[in-house]
Parts: structure tokens; sequence; C-alpha cells
């Protein structure tokens, strides 16, 4: 017997599993066929970390969820000399168990580590984590500072989208209704590239990101002449910080140009208050891991 | 309501059928359809880890998964440690160090501690922490669990260097 217990809004507070329809195509392409025939009915599940955590609230709307999670077509890691490409129901513990990965995109080696659990992450799918879109998504930072790319199936083919054009708003992102996130594509060109990532939350496991800050940098000379610095928390969606990498590309890090890019996040930083944190102690803090990586890059400076 | 497709699975080594909604969750199925009460619900939003089973030798919160997706696949609950009547290594290792109190979280801490202890079983402390981070204890403190995991690493060497007398307990 489902317990219904009436929250204060008078809306249940559990879920009745008799009010959703849930169905497992055996292949990728019936789920394609399903999503392109009836757009906007279905709703994609991988791993149901944030799904069945709404369901169990009695806050899921959607009525018809179809399965992703058997799909073995979304679930790889393949490379080449030049690319990793993750399949997008990849787990989070198959990504921390993949030696390439933490060979090759250690951020995103780290970053999976912090995802919730061993249990969430058992379950928790990249795919998942970015179609989601939360603003502290933990994977984004990392795909974001290498550049990674989205690459969109449907019936209609396959397209790329630059992981960085990806989100387009509050929990918004460009995939159309027919689409599924197929992989993310990440180019392995950031070997020589100096690499940083740090994440504040309340405590080590299970936190959700206060701030996390993402970066990859080249510098000759002194001088920086690449550099992607990504953030998460500080804006309605993970995002590149572009004023803040065009105030230190091609300049030498002095003290002062520190200061020009701490000033120059400031005026790009759009954080909010909420239960996790304050908008001022997120910026502050996404100052000083800036100021931390930048510093880092001065230090490691081989003579 | 029986009109639910049949959806097959092991638990224990046991094969089970159920004809429920393919959304009723792992926990309530473990629970209700099949009375395995040991698989405790806490937070039900994944966060406390109360309700951790192992499906395929992957260590899962049960009130997360939809009963279809745990179709043909192999689930462990903490029923499934003991043997008869000896305790497994890890159960023997709580109870003589404190490690349980209230019990909510016990059969949670159990799942992944026996998952943790599959794939690492000599862990150090920080490993331990790691593997159970995902488990909340509102009342040991967390430091008996701790040591119960290391102490049940302690008689599996123990177990290993003398294989005929402790093979029952296994």
């Amino acid at each position: 017997m489902q317990k219904k217990r009436p929250n204060r809004n008078g809306q249940q507070m559990r879920g009745n599993p008799h009010a959703h329809e849930l169905i497992a195509p055996q292949h990728l392409s019936d789920v394609l066929r399903i999503l392109a025939d009836e757009p906007n009915e279905w709703t994609p599940i991988a791993g149901g970390t944030e799904i069945m955590v709404a369901h169990a609230a009695g806050r899921l709307t959607s009525k018809r969820l179809i399965s992703l999670w058997n799909l073995s077509d979304l679930r790889f890691i393949s490379s080449t000399p030049d690319n990793i490409s993750i399949g997008g129901a990849t787990t989070f513990a198959e990504i921390r168990r993949s030696a390439t990965i933490a060979t090759h995109v250690p951020l995103l080696a780290q970053a999976a580590s912090w995802i919730g659990s061993i249990a969430n992450q058992s379950r928790a799918t990249l795919g998942g984590n970015l179609v989601n879109g939360s603003p502290a998504a933990d994977s984004s930072p990392a795909l974001l500072a290498y550049d990674a790319e989205i690459e969109a199936i449907s019936i209609r083919g396959t397209r790329r989208i630059p992981y960085a054009s990806f989100h387009t708003g509050y929990k918004r992102n460009a995939l159309a209704p027919d689409e599924l996130l197929y992989a993310i594509h990440i180019p392995l060109r950031f070997a020589d590239h100096k690499q940083y990532i740090r994440k504040v939350g309340t405590r080590r496991a299970m936190a959700i990101s206060k701030v996390a800050l993402a970066a990859t940098a080249q510098l000759q000379s002194k001088t920086i002449q690449e550099i992607r610095i990504a953030a998460a928390s500080l804006a309605p969606f993970p995002t590149r910080l572009h004023r803040t990498e065009a105030a230190l590309l091609n300049q030498q890090l002095t003290p002062e140009a520190i200061q020009f890019a701490r000033t120059a996040l400031l005026s790009e930083a759009a954080p909010i208050d909420d239960i996790r944190s304050t908008a001022s102690y997120r910026t502050r803090v996404a100052v000083n891991l800036l100021e931390e990586f930048l510093t880092s890059l001065i230090q490691d400076r081989p003579a | 309501m029986s009109n639910w497709p049949a959806i097959t699975f092991n638990v224990n080594g046991e094969s089970h059928t159920v004809s429920v909604p393919p959304i009723k969750r792992l926990l309530d199925v473990l629970r209700e359809d099949l009375h395995l009460t040991g698989t405790k619900e806490g937070c039900g939003e994944g966060e406390c880890g109360s309700c951790s089973v192992r499906m395929n030798d992957e260590l899962v919160n049960s009130c997360l998964i939809p009963i279809l997706q745990a179709s043909g696949t192999n689930i462990q609950t903490v029923e499934g440690l003991a043997s008869s009547e000896h305790l497994h290594p890890i159960q023997q290792a709580f109870l003589q160090c404190g490690g349980a109190q209230c019990g909510i979280c016990t059969p949670g801490m159990l799942m992944a501690s026996t998952q943790l202890l599959s794939h690492n079983p000599h862990p150090t402390l920080d490993e331990i922490r790691e593997g159970l981070a995902g488990n909340l204890c509102r009342c040991t403190g967390f430091i008996r669990i701790f040591e119960s995991v290391i102490a049940a690493c302690a008689t599996d060497a123990k177990e290993e260097a003398e294989p005929e007398r402790t093979a029952n307990a296994r």
C-alpha cells in the first residue's frame, strides 16, 4: 500500500508508482524512434539519481519515462591518439575505473570522484549530469576546460555541439525534443597544459558544490598563450569565464595581471544565494581559487 | 493489479519474479513484495545509504532504482551476507567492535563495507572513509564503524591463513 501523506501544499509527499509508465526498449534505435514519433511525451531516464529522487518526493511531473540504462550503444569509453569519447550513459564509476581517463583527462577523473557517493557513482551517468544541467554539475567545469564537444543523436542523424554552448539557460540545453546526448568528445591536446580543478563544498563526500573551478592553460616564457577557465555555481548554468580568460590571454603573470584577472572574474560572476551558500561567499571563493590556479602557474613553471 | 509486466531478477542467489509498476523502487519491492525488510529506508533520496544493496557487484541505493532497471540483475541484500547460523565476518566485526547502535544504517554500512572489501581487501583508513562516505550514521560517530571494517580485514587475513577452520563462516 502506497503511503499518502499530503504536505502543506496538499500535494503527495510520496510518488505514486501507478501514475508513471516506464519502458525499456532493447535498442537505441527503438528509443530514438519513440522520441521522434511522440515528441515531448517521453522523459529519458538513465541511472535515475535525479528522476527517482523527484519521484520519491512526489515531484516527478513526467508521466511516461523511457529507460536508457541498458543501452550498450550509449555506454562506452573509446579513444584515439587525439580524442577520448565517452557514451552518454557511461557511469561515473566506469569513468573512475578508466585508466585512459585518469591518464589523459585527469580533471574529469577528479571530478567524477566528487560525485555523491560510491553508490551514486554506480548509477549517475555523465550524460545525465550534463542534460540535467545543474549550475553546480560536478563534471561540467572539467569538460569546459578541455573544450569538449557534445554529440547529439536522433533518427535524423547525429550532430556536434561545442559543450560551451550546450547549456542555454537554467536547466535548459540545446537538445531537440527527439535528441539524446549520445557522447562527449574530449580532445587530447591539453597534455602539455597546466591543469587545475577544485571544488568547495560543505564536506568532501556527498556535497553539492558551493563553487568549483577548473582550468587549463599553456604558457610560453611566462606569457599565457592559451587559457580556459570554467566554473560551477557562478551562473545559471556551468560556464566558461570568458572575460577572465580575455584579461589573462597574452599577459605575463605579474601580481598586477593576477589582480586584473580577479577584477574581471568579479565583473562576470553571477552567483545566487541559496540553501548551500551565498552569492558573496561564492564570488569570494571563486576569485581565491582563480588566484590559487594562477599562482601555481608561476610556481610550477620549470626554470 | 497484476496486469503489469513480469520482472525477473536474482536476490541473494534466488530468482524472483514480480508484477508491479515498473517504476516501483527496488527498495519497496525488496521490503513489500519479497518481505526482505533488512534493507532500510532512510532519506529516500540517495543521500544516506541506509537502503544500500549490491547490484551486479556495484553498490547502489535501492531507493533510486526503478524495478524495471533491476530486471535480469543479481542483487545482494544484507540477508545474503550470513550463511545459515554463521554471521559473515563483516557482521561479526560490527558486533564485536560496537559498529551498530540503533541499527537503521547498519545494513547499508554492511553492504558498503562488503562492496569495498570485495575489490580492496585491505583498505587504508582513507579508503574506508571514502567507501562509506555515502552511508550516514547518527549514533556511533563512525569511529567504531571504521574500526569494524578494519577488524573484518584482520578476520579475513586470518581466514586466508586458516581456511579449513573458518570455512563454514564464509
